[in-house]
């Protein structure tokens, strides 16, 4: 059996838990960006990482503890940036993707040079998980699902609709911020695994694919979680099988899966018109 | 105590970055008031909201809110937004929503605030919808769930925001049927922003009329004899 072979691979298992718990997290996460339409805040976080790792690798410093407060910092930059009304938002968020992934690429080439750490930080390494990093991966999910839990209720509302909530007593900057700041946190554990380029699907498929399928929000809510793990599981798989890079085995699936609950709801609601 | 005062401006001028939109405002809402505010669009009619609401600070004077008001007991219409229209949660999820001001640091709804959301979904007519899905709603459906959500977050007062934009007029009358429902049999005092000034009328007591370098603010009655009242209803019937 592949399965339990790939699972007698110290590194495999380590990928497997740690990729895992990220992709729960960033399904979870992600189906609140998603529908306050800041997909586009999630796109930039991941090129902020890359930028913020090639310079940690630059200085000789370890990734993580460069790359976390830069890119925390960066979430909070780019929330008031989504929310300034007179800036030209989406214009705004592409520069700065594009400005990190410039000054990425330089500070490697002008360094170390563009070896196979480059295309690892851009698309990924399946050996890139360290027995750290899933540490810091349950850990930080484990906050993610307490958070999620005990601010379910208001996590919605300020999701639904931030100007009721405000004028409620909310404390809807508080609640963006603290999406924003572990929606960083994901990013940076899950992107040496996945790819600065690809990371960001890990966010926005489940989310997208639970919209098509569910009628409740709490329903959007589960079922993003359990396909994000689900596609994840299969991704890596099947990446293990073919010897394929992880990041785009695993959006592969995503998007099959995307595609298929498409398909499904086209057939339902053609099902329910010719009932009438 | 019927006819305590909820909200009042004393001297009040609003704007942006120091600049006036509106000066020396004075107004007052009243327990089992209706007041309609109307404009033309970029006079102040959204930055006196806000400020009603508690989300702007005035640029000068005072604004008054009841202690309830201050804690967020504020039914709040807001206009929809595009992301909202087609959301997936339930109807029933919306309208709970409504009484996260009363938390505290509570995290789940406790079953008397279940009970109050269906029958605030009773009152609106909506209550058969309460398991369906809100992105599938018809817009007149979408805005009286929204009001059942205001009333869970209410203590005394409503406050919408154009509420009848994207409404067709059947709808629209129904929704004003309800206004004033609520207003007469439940003693709800009513703040609207429109642009509907006819259907207003019918049921407004006091009416702001906000323009570009004065406002009138009296009752339905003087409003139709003001100066003001008389140069709407032309551009409106025009």
């Amino acid at each position: 059996m592949t399965v339990f072979e790939m699972l007698s691979y110290p590194f495999m298992r380590r990928a497997l838990i740690a990729g895992g718990l990220v992709s729960l997290c960033c399904a979870l996460l992600g189906v609140s960006l998603v529908l306050k339409r800041y997909s586009m805040i999630g796109d930039g976080l991941s090129h902020v990482s890359f930028g913020a790792l090639a310079v940690a690798a630059a200085l000789g410093v370890t990734p993580l503890s460069f790359s976390i407060p830069v890119v925390v910092a960066a979430a909070f930059f780019l929330l008031r940036m989504a929310n300034h009304p007179r800036w030209n938002n989406d214009a705004a968020i592409a520069v700065m993707s594009a400005s990190a992934l410039a000054v990425g690429i330089l500070v490697i080439s002008l360094t170390t040079g563009m070896t196979t750490d480059v295309d690892n930080y851009m698309f990924g390494s399946v050996l890139a998980m360290t027995k750290a990093d899933v540490g810091l991966s349950a850990g930080l999910s484990a906050a993610v699902l307490v958070l999620f839990v005990l601010f379910y209720h208001r996590l919605f509302a300020v999701t639904f609709d931030e100007n009721f909530s405000r004028a409620t007593g909310l404390k809807v900057d508080a609640y963006n911020t603290l999406l924003s700041v572990l929606t960083a946190l994901a990013i940076v554990l899950g992107m040496r695994m996945m790819g600065a380029m690809l990371i960001s699907s890990l966010i926005i498929f489940p989310a997208l694919t639970a919209m098509r399928l569910q009628k409740s929000f709490l329903g959007v809510v589960i079922s993003a979680g359990i396909s994000a793990v689900g596609c994840f599981v299969v991704g890596l798989t099947a990446s293990f099988v073919l010897s394929a890079p992880v990041g785009a085995t695993v959006v592969a699936v995503d998007l099959a899966v995307f595609l298929l609950a498409c398909l499904f709801r086209q057939l339902k609601s053609r099902g329910a018109a010719g009932a009438k | 105590m019927n006819n305590r005062e909820l909200l009042a401006c004393r001297d009040v001028s609003l704007g942006y970055e120091g600049r006036p939109l509106l000066t020396h405002l004075n107004l007052e809402v009243r327990a089992g008031d209706y007041l309609c505010v109307v404009g033309e669009n970029g006079s102040g009619k959204s930055t006196l909201m806000k400020c009603l609401l508690g989300l702007l600070p005035p640029l000068a004077g005072e604004i008054r809110r009841a202690p309830e008001l201050r804690r967020g007991a504020i039914g709040y219409l807001p206009q929809q937004t595009r992301a909202q229209r087609d959301f997936p949660a339930t109807v029933y999820e919306v309208v709970l929503s409504g009484f996260l001001n009363q938390g505290g640091l509570r995290f789940f709804y406790t079953s008397a605030q279940r009970a109050g959301a269906l029958m605030n979904l009773g009152k609106l007519g909506v209550l058969e919808l309460k398991d369906r899905c809100y992105r599938e709603l018809s817009g007149g459906q979408q805005q009286r769930v929204l009001l059942a959500r205001a009333l869970c977050a209410a203590g005394a007062l409503l406050i919408l925001d154009e509420p009848i934009t994207g409404l067709d007029p059947a709808a629209a009358q129904d929704l004003y049927k309800t206004l004033r429902y609520l207003n007469e049999s439940e003693g709800m005092a009513v703040v609207m922003v429109t642009h509907d000034l006819t259907a207003a009328l019918q049921s407004a007591r006091t009416v702001l009329h906000i323009g570009r370098s004065s406002w009138f603010y009296g009752t339905a009655a003087e409003y139709l004899r003001s100066p003001e009242g008389r140069r709407f209803q032309k551009e409106g019937n025009a």
